[in-house]
C-alpha cells in the first residue's frame, strides 16, 4: 500500500500539473467550491421564487425543481455534455460541462433548503416587517432572509459535502478529478486495485467526515442559541 | 431526418434496448432495497445498543459509508474486492454477471447506511417511557424493541425510507460506470449507435422521472393514509 502512495501521491493530488492539465484531489475541491459558490445565489433566487406570492413565478420554478430532483445527476451531466455544444455552438470542455451540471443540480436542492429556511421562520417576522411599512421585497431582504440564511448554515456545509461526492461523477465524462486519477493509477499499477480504491475511499472519507463534523458542531451551536433549522428533513441527506 | 424520431423509441432494436435497460434498473432497485432494509435495521439497532463497542461499530459503518461517494464504492466492489477473494471463487464470479453483483453490493451497503439513520431517528422519536414500560414488563432489550418500540417507530420511519428509495432509484444510474447494462448505459449505447442523443436521453429522462414521481406519489399517499399520531 505504501509504495503505491510513494510513487503516485503527486499525480493523485494534482494530476499532470504543471506539465499538463490540473487534476486529482485539487481539481475535485476546486470543482466542488466553484459549484457551490455559483449555485448558492441561484438557489436563493429559486428558493424565493418557490415561496413567492405570484403564481406565474412559483409554478414554473416548482416544476423545474421537481424535474431536477427527480432525475439522477448523471442524467443532468449527460444532457449538459451533449446539449451545450449543440445549443451554444461552442465545444465546452469537461470542467465547464461538469460545473454547469453541478450548478443546475445543486441549485434545485439549495432552493429547497432556502424554502425550508424561510418557511421555518415564524410568520410574525414577515407580518411585523410588513406592518412597519416595508414592501414584500424589502421585508424579505432585510428581515426574513438574513435570519433564515443563518439557520441554513449547517445545511450549506452538508451540501458542500454532497457536492464533493457529486464531483466524482465527472469520472464518466473523463474529467481528471480524483476518482478518475485513481482509475488511471490502477491501470498503470494493475496489480493492486483493492489498495488503490481503499486509498481513494479514505481520501474522500477524511475530507467529508471532517466537514460533516463541522456541520454537526454548527448545528449544536445554533440550537443552543435557539436558531435550529425548523425542517431538517428538507436538507438533502443523500446524493451521489 | 425528422427532428424528433418517435419511431426509434416505439419499436425496433433500440426500443428493446432501452426497455431492457429500464427493466434492469428496476430490478437493481428492488433487489438492493430488499438487501438494504435488513442491514439498515441491524445497523440502527447497533447504534442504539446498550453496549458501547456495538454503538461504535454502528457509528463507524454509517460514517465510513456516507462520507465516500457511491462511485468510489462501486469501483472498489467491482475492481478491488474480487481480487481479494480466493482463486476458485474469483473464477466463478468472473464467469457470471460480476458487474451486476458488485453494483447490488455497493447500492445495498450505501443505501443501508442512510436508512439506518432514518430508522434510528424514528426509534428515538418514540418516548423513552415506552421502552422503560417494556423493560418493566420483563422483556429484554430485543424483545422490547420488537414488541413495543419498533411497531410504533416504523410508522414514523416509512416516509423518510420512501425518500431514501427515491435516492436509491436515482443512484442505480451510477452502476453504468462499471458496465451494468441498466437504463443509463443503454441510453448511452443507443446514442452512440444512432447519434439520436435527444431521443435516447429523452426516453431515459422520462423513465427516471416517471418512477421518481410514482415514488413521491407513494410517499404522499402514505402521509395521507397514515398520519403521524402524537401521544
Amino acid at each position: 500500500m505504501l509504495d503505491v502512495v510513494q510513487d503516485y501521491w503527486v499525480y493523485f493530488l494534482i494530476g499532470q500539473y504543471p506539465n499538463g492539465p490540473l487534476g486529482g484531489l485539487v481539481l475535485t475541491l476546486l470543482l466542488a467550491s466553484c459549484g457551490l459558490v455559483l449555485a448558492l445565489p441561484l438557489g436563493i433566487v429559486l428558493g424565493l421564487a418557490r415561496v413567492s406570492p405570484w403564481r406565474w413565478l412559483r409554478w414554473p420554478v416548482t416544476g423545474f425543481v421537481f424535474v431536477v430532483r427527480g432525475l439522477p445527476l448523471l442524467m443532468v451531466i449527460f444532457w449538459a455534455y451533449f446539449f451545450l455544444p449543440s445549443v451554444t455552438g461552442v465545444k465546452t470542455d469537461q470542467f465547464t460541462t461538469m460545473l454547469i451540471a453541478l450548478v443546475v443540480f445543486d441549485a434545485a436542492y439549495l432552493a429547497e433548503i432556502v424554502r425550508a429556511g424561510i418557511q421555518g421562520l415564524p410568520r410574525g417576522q414577515m407580518e411585523t416587517a410588513r406592518a412597519l411599512g416595508l414592501g414584500y421585497g424589502a421585508a424579505m431582504r432585510l428581515v426574513v432572509l438574513p435570519q433564515s440564511l443563518r439557520s441554513m448554515l449547517p445545511s450549506l456545509v452538508n451540501q458542500f459535502v454532497s457536492t464533493i461526492k457529486e464531483t466524482s461523477l465527472g469520472y464518466i465524462i473523463g474529467l481528471a478529478e480524483v476518482s478518475f486519477i485513481a482509475t488511471q493509477i490502477n491501470t498503470q499499477v494493475f496489480t493492486k486495485p483493492a489498495q488503490i480504491y481503499l486509498i481513494l475511499g479514505l481520501t474522500y472519507f477524511i475530507l467529508c467526515f471532517g466537514l460533516s463534523r463541522l456541520a454537526y458542531a454548527l448545528e449544536r451551536r445554533l440550537a443552543r442559541r435557539g436558531l435550529a433549522v425548523a425542517d431538517p428533513d428538507a436538507a438533502p441527506k443523500v446524493s451521489a | 431526418m425528422p427532428l424528433f424520431d418517435y419511431s426509434l423509441l416505439l419499436t425496433g432494436q433500440y426500443h428493446d434496448m432501452l426497455v431492457a435497460g429500464l427493466w434492469l434498473s428496476l430490478q437493481l432497485l428492488v433487489v438492493s432495497l430488499v438487501c438494504a432494509l435488513p442491514i439498515a435495521l441491524v445497523v440502527a439497532l447497533l447504534r442504539l445498543a446498550p453496549v458501547a463497542p456495538l454503538r461504535w461499530l454502528g457509528f463507524a459503518y454509517v460514517e465510513s459509508i456516507r462520507n465516500i461517494p457511491l462511485l468510489a464504492h462501486m469501483l472498489f466492489w467491482y475492481f478491488g474486492a474480487p481480487e481479494l477473494l480466493p482463486e476458485g471463487i474469483k473464477q466463478r464470479l468472473y464467469e457470471g454477471h460480476i458487474e451486476a453483483y458488485s453494483a447490488i453490493v455497493a447500492l445495498s451497503l450505501y443505501t443501508a447506511a442512510f436508512m439506518a439513520e432514518d430508522i434510528r431517528s424514528g426509534i428515538r422519536a418514540i418516548p423513552a417511557v415506552q421502552f422503560e414500560a417494556g423493560r418493566a414488563l420483563g422483556f429484554g432489550f430485543l424483545g422490547t424493541m420488537r414488541r413495543v418500540v419498533l411497531p410504533q417507530a416504523l410508522r414514523v420511519t416509512v416516509p423518510p425510507l420512501i425518500s431514501q428509495t427515491l435516492s436509491l432509484w436515482k443512484n442505480t444510474s451510477i452502476a453504468t460506470v462499471i458496465g451494468v447494462a441498466e437504463l443509463m448505459y443503454q441510453a448511452g449505447q443507443v446514442e452512440s449507435a444512432t447519434f439520436r442523443s435527444f431521443e435516447s436521453f429523452a426516453f431515459a429522462s422520462a423513465a427516471y422521472l416517471t418512477v421518481s414521481l410514482a415514488i413521491t406519489g407513494l410517499a404522499s399517499w402514505y402521509h395521507h393514509r397514515f398520519p403521524v399520531r402524537t401521544l
